[in-house]
């Protein structure tokens, strides 16, 4: 046992853990994400490691392959750090310990991180902010970018503290029910918010008039017996909105949108997107998906269907 | 445009490029990038309504392992300044949105080359490494970084450049019916985003959940918010039922129920 053993401070961990915010920097098609990864491990292999040769073994051992989510990244630098603190004070820690440990965390560890930041997380903070940006509301980018960074940064230093103090035992811990927990209920408030999403933004109106009906006398505002000016507006208005519910136009006009939308709103939003998803499992690349819906849009509107 | 705000609108799409890649403090999202792009050049209103309509299309735009999503960074920053230059303020957010889409997909191409460009730097980080040069690593990686700033940052200065004359131009001679069928498109668009996200979490059994949510949603007085908060609740209640359901809570949790109505449209030829 080495009578005084290398620490890392706090400030070290937080070092590590601002530095991984760059993690994905470099990111390159031959080993992803490990250049980031090198540079936000350097903060303690300078601390922990004197010589030239260990400082170099070191860098080159987290040099390796490297991929995960990019946040779920931080409980893996964590359990890293404890692992090479062991190491650096003389406990049995070999390189492929470390490498083990690396891999075998990235792979279930992005499972995580993907559908709860990128499809649950996201796609709500930006549709809660997008539908207030639609008006021209400032506040809609603001809550985005400001909640969006405050969970960030909550979630990567606790987690890698997380990591850092429990070491290699948090394989045992994160296997068990409350990952899976936070898992199921991410995707449960997902999917519920998704319906939402569909029925309330995905838009399409079609505008072929199914039938004018002829509406009996007395249930249209009759424009041309209204008194002239203001006081003519007025008794429209009155007629419109207040005392009568009157029609504005003597045809009462019915879209196929209306008759769709007695039967259920969004049907056709729904439906689109169910074929969507079809296209994709298909191996459609989206990008073709989204441009064949543009095209729809502009063919449709040109022949009077949208 | 003012020196000020073309140095700034450049800045906005350096910080653009540098979120494309991170993924962390999400510049590059269109809602943050499209405001700033909006707020430096005296258009806010306009920035954030394209902000926001861009953002919805691409929600389930993501970076999954290797695999490179549309990129977002260029088509909020392009078809933002296309845009500002021109000029016709909230009007000009159906053309932009429109032109936004090919942008995404130019912008895979500068993203897979970007990708490629950083193969070479992470060899010189292993030389660096060889001599335990930590200084150089650091380097590197700020290289790497800026690379993928000047990614967006790049383009975003040659459209600058462009005259708005040009650009207004171009805007005013496409005819009524391409602009309004774009927005029609627009509106469709959507779809493939939440498609994306819906194949990545749908289970057995999450599906009825989003039944609920679809059908909710038809009552217009519900935000989003309040959405959010039921969709919260029921997913407690469920899972707080389930685990009170005994078996055990052995074979609890959603390992691989399947997906019914994938499956359903997987064997739908």
């Amino acid at each position: 046992m080495a009578e005084s053993r290398v620490k890392l401070s706090k400030k070290d961990r937080l070092a590590v853990a601002w530095r991984s915010t760059f993690l994905q920097g470099s990111w390159n098609y031959e080993r992803m994400q490990n250049g980031g990864w090198c540079f936000s491990m350097i903060p303690a292999i300078k601390k922990l490691y004197k010589t030239k040769e260990d400082r170099a073994a070191a860098l080159k051992r987290h040099l390796e392959f490297f991929n995960t989510h990019p946040y779920v990244a931080s409980p893996i630098l964590g359990v890293t750090l404890a692992l090479e603190e062991d190491r650096a004070n003389g406990t049995e820690v070999d390189d492929a310990a470390i490498q083990g440990v690396k891999v075998g965390m990235m792979g279930p560890l992005a499972g995580v991180g993907d559908p709860v930041f990128w499809f649950t997380l996201r796609p709500m903070l930006g549709a809660l902010g997008a539908s207030l940006a639609l008006g021209g509301n400032i506040l809609g980018p603001i809550i985005f970018f400001v909640a969006w960074n405050l969970i960030r940064w909550a979630f990567m230093w606790y987690t890698q503290e997380f990591g850092y103090k429990a070491g290699s035992k948090i394989t045992d811990d994160m296997s068990g029910g409350m990952l899976q927990y936070v898992t199921s209920l991410a995707s449960i408030m997902g999917m519920f918010v998704l319906g939402g999403l569909i029925e309330r933004w995905v838009n399409i109106t079609f505008t072929p008039k199914v039938s004018t009906v002829k509406l009996q006398q007395g249930a249209y505002i009759e424009w041309d017996k209204l008194p002239k000016g203001a006081e003519g507006i007025k008794q429209a208005l009155i007629e419109y909105k207040n005392g009568k519910g009157l029609s504005l136009t003597p045809e009462k006009v019915t879209t196929l949108q209306d008759n769709l939308n007695s039967l259920i709103p969004g049907l056709a939003a729904l439906l689109l997107t169910f074929l969507c998803m079809w296209l994709l499992k298909k191996k459609v690349s989206p990008i073709i998906i989204i441009i064949a819906i543009f095209i729809v849009g502009i063919l449709g509107h040109v022949v009077g269907l949208l | 445009m003012s020196a000020i705000s073309m140095i700034l609108v450049v800045l906005v799409a350096f910080l653009a490029g540098m979120g494309g890649i991170l993924d962390e403090f999400q510049f590059h999202q269109p809602l943050v990038a499209c405001t700033l792009i909006g707020l430096v050049t005296g258009n806010l209103e306009a920035g954030i309504i394209l902000g926001g309509s861009l953002q919805m299309i691409a929600l389930g735009w993501a970076n999954i392992g290797a695999a490179v999503a549309p990129d977002a960074a260029l088509a909020a920053v392009a078809s933002a300044i296309i845009l500002v230059q021109g000029g016709q303020g909230v009007k000009g957010v159906g053309p932009a949105i429109a032109i936004a889409i090919p942008l995404a997909v130019a912008g895979l191409f500068l993203t897979m080359l970007a990708r490629t460009i950083a193969v070479p730097i992470v060899h010189f980080m292993d030389a660096a490494a060889e001599e335990g040069n930590f200084r150089k690593i650091e380097m590197w990686q700020i290289v790497g970084i800026a690379m993928q700033g000047l990614r967006i940052a790049i383009p975003a200065a040659a459209l600058l450049v462009i005259p708005s004359s040009a650009v207004r131009g171009f805007l005013e001679s496409m005819p009524a019916w391409l602009n309004e069928g774009m927005t029609i498109g627009g509106g469709m668009v959507v779809a493939v985003g939440y498609a994306m996200v819906i194949n990545m979490m749908a289970t057995r059994e999450v599906w009825p959940f989003f039944a609920i949510g679809f059908v909710i949603a038809a009552v217009s007085d519900l935000t989003l918010i309040a959405l959010g908060a039921l969709g919260v609740s029921f997913g407690l209640i469920y899972l707080e039922l389930k685990k009170n359901a005994g078996n055990g809570g052995n074979n609890g949790g959603s390992s691989n129920t399947g997906d019914p109505l994938g499956d359903i449209l997987n064997d739908y030829e």
